[in-house]
């Protein structure tokens, strides 16, 4: 307790008080790096998530630092492997805070590791950019914690509105039981009636189902049902997707953003030759994630980072200014 | 009197890391890591009374850290049983839950018991994953601070003392118990049960009395680790992974000593933490170094040191 409410202070009173002091403490630190963590979950079930992540960040840094860094202060990244586990996440939160002594972080690939971290940043009074895309992380509004995908709602309501527009107003919820999936479903069917959209049918699958034809065949057996919505993360909506081209349905499938990246595509593809059409309904998902930088794709390297990693950089651009707060 | 020196020697060792760590190493860090093996420790302790002692093996021993676990989360959520009771109520399921289906499971041997154990975590898992309304499901739900006497016990140094204090006494009882006549009754079993048998030992009712022991050590290590991090996720508590961590720090510490488990943990905890300086590789040399000790040092990390020791003084 002690240690880490004293940290700052002797910063805090270098500005406030002693001009000469905080104009030294300004000079050398020109030369420091400046120290940003990221704990990812690169190896385990989420590393289709973290890979792009990991990439998109490392090259983030590359860039900033080739360009001269941030006000002539060059970019230290300090990054860590949480293999998914909330435990160890919350470790290496510890290790950045106390250790490395970051001035910010961005992690938290999923929603469970995210809620674990929280509290170590809350706590450190450090700035912490999840990428977990549910609600429940910045809700209730916690001082140090951000987040940069957009909300479930967002998704949401962007889908209902397409769906509004090609008059497919029944629809089928088919949920994934994990945080993510849960937490987006209870925002579709909140929002739902604002656009007239009727649930007809609700389904579930858990996050590591590894066969979801059941599902599917329940929701064929219901005519009323026009479109399937499929709010989900990682594997098991790829796999819904695959059982989706199997069992040959013809109503249009909606899936969220949490599973927009190629390792997405290339598991939905991997059965059936007819994969155009989850593909071309993943276009519209494609869309609606254009500007999130959880997807952050290879193709990326090569052409057009700019506008799709735009955010990470405000984001980073958002951390310097909060370090110098600090 | 030989035969206290170990016990003695452990325990004082144990109280001087405990006492002295805060003082050399003034990070929250650090606090964190050691708060884990202290936790871990407990657990491992435990499964050692069990696997050790008494030779029976368990492959889902996680499971019954998740207990602990989700007791102190769910019991004052749900429930309105304040955090510190929910430690007694979750020790309590699961020695009541051990106890249920300890007596047809210890009756297997070898490998059908470890299959047995391994489906018992896996349930655990699963219940713990799908009851989202209760658990919070696979993301897993928070956990509230206590409160001791006024204070919300919520800082890394707290839990830490906490910890410390509570892997002391769990060692301390597991020496008692270890040289017990139960203690005896286990290691009679684990060397031959007939044996044993012969002798007038009660194999069913011994095997039974650990194994709901080993149960309650890994519940209170699972209630403080929640309690400590104050978030939590089945994978974290009662995953698969986490119940062959659990033999992993048994075994590679040495079955059938108590210091060594906690050695044993010491290593499995800090590994992961000293080998981030390998960044990709870092699988890889975990991987190598676990290797490396099974085939070196099959009976453990502390027992082969012992015996070169031991060996080199002679």
């Amino acid at each position: 307790m002690k240690k880490l409410s004293g940290h700052p202070e002797p910063h805090n009173v270098g500005a406030a008080s002693m001009t000469a002091a905080a104009s030294l403490f300004t000079a050398a630190s020109a030369q420091e790096p400046i120290k940003i963590g990221a704990v990812l979950s690169v190896t385990g079930p989420a590393s289709f998530l973290a890979r792009p992540q990991k990439r998109t960040i490392e090259m983030m840094v590359e860039q900033i630092n080739a360009s001269g860094g941030i006000n002539g202060r060059k970019i230290e990244l300090f990054l860590y492997d949480d293999g998914g586990d909330a435990n160890s996440a919350r470790t290496f939160a510890s290790r950045l805070i106390d250790q490395d002594k970051v001035v910010a972080m961005i992690g938290g690939s999923t929603t469970g590791t995210t809620m674990s971290v929280l509290p170590v940043f809350e706590e450190a009074e450090v700035p912490f950019m999840s990428m977990a895309g549910a609600l429940q992380v910045v809700k209730p509004v916690k001082k140090w914690v951000f987040k940069t995908p957009h909300t479930d709602t967002m998704a949401c309501e962007k889908i209902f509105t397409d769906l509004v527009s090609r008059k497919l107003l029944n629809i089928a919820l088919v949920s994934g039981t994990d945080g993510f999936g849960k937490s987006m479903r209870d925002q579709c069917v909140a929002v739902a009636p604002k656009y007239n959209i009727k649930i007809v049918h609700e389904e579930s699958f858990g996050p590591r189902d590894s066969d979801m034809t059941t599902q599917l065949t329940n929701v064929r057996r219901k005519s009323e049902v026009q479109a399937i919505v499929a709010p989900g993360i990682g594997q098991a909506p790829a796999i819904l997707a695959r059982n989706y081209k199997q069992m040959d349905l013809k109503t249009p499938m909606y899936v969220s953003h949490g599973v927009a990246s190629k390792e997405f595509i290339q598991l939905a593809e991997g059965g059936a030759e007819n994969a155009r059409l989850p593909v071309s309904a993943l276009l519209v998902g494609d869309k609606l994630a254009q500007n999130d930088p959880q997807r952050a794709p290879v193709l990326a390297y090569i052409k057009a980072y700019e506008a799709k990693h735009n955010q990470p950089v405000s984001g980073f651009g958002g951390f310097m200014h909060d370090g110098f707060i600090l | 009197m030989k035969f206290l020196t170990p016990r003695i020697l452990t325990v004082a060792l144990l109280v001087i890391v405990v006492a002295l760590t805060p003082v050399v190493l003034q990070s929250n860090y650090y606090l964190r890591v050691m708060t884990l093996i202290y936790v871990f420790g407990l657990a491992a302790i435990g499964l050692n009374l069990l696997m050790g002692f008494a030779g029976q093996v368990s492959l889902g021993h996680a499971g019954f850290v998740g207990i602990g676990a989700y007791a102190v989360g769910i019991a004052p959520t749900h429930l309105g049983i304040p955090g510190l009771y929910a430690i007694v109520l979750g020790a309590g399921v699961s020695a009541a839950v051990a106890a249920i289906i300890g007596k047809p499971i210890l009756k297997l041997r070898g490998h059908y018991l470890a299959v047995a154990t391994l489906g018992f975590g896996f349930l655990v898992a699963l219940l713990l994953t799908n009851e989202a309304s209760w658990t919070g499901g696979p993301d897993g739900m928070s956990v509230p601070r206590p409160v001791i006497f006024g204070t919300r016990i919520r800082t890394v140094e707290q839990w830490y003392w906490i910890t410390g204090g509570v892997l002391i006494l769990g060692t301390i009882i597991a020496y008692n118990i270890a040289s017990s006549s139960t203690g005896r009754a286990l290691r009679a079993i684990h060397d031959s049960e007939i044996a044993a048998h012969t002798v007038g030992v009660d194999i069913a009712k011994q095997k039974f009395k650990v194994f709901v022991i080993s149960a309650v050590y890994a519940s209170l290590a699972g209630s403080l680790l929640a309690l400590s991090n104050g978030h939590i996720t089945p994978d974290s508590t009662a995953g698969f992974l986490r119940s062959v961590e659990l033999l992993t720090m048994v075994v590679l510490g040495g079955l059938g000593s108590i210091a060594s488990s906690i050695l044993g943990t010491a290593v499995v905890v800090l590994l992961p933490q000293v080998l981030t300086v390998f960044h990709e590789y870092e699988h890889l040399v975990l991987g190598l170094v676990m290797m490396l000790c099974i085939i070196l040092m099959p009976a453990g990390v502390v027992p082969t040191i012992l015996r070169r020791i031991k060996g080199r003084a002679t």
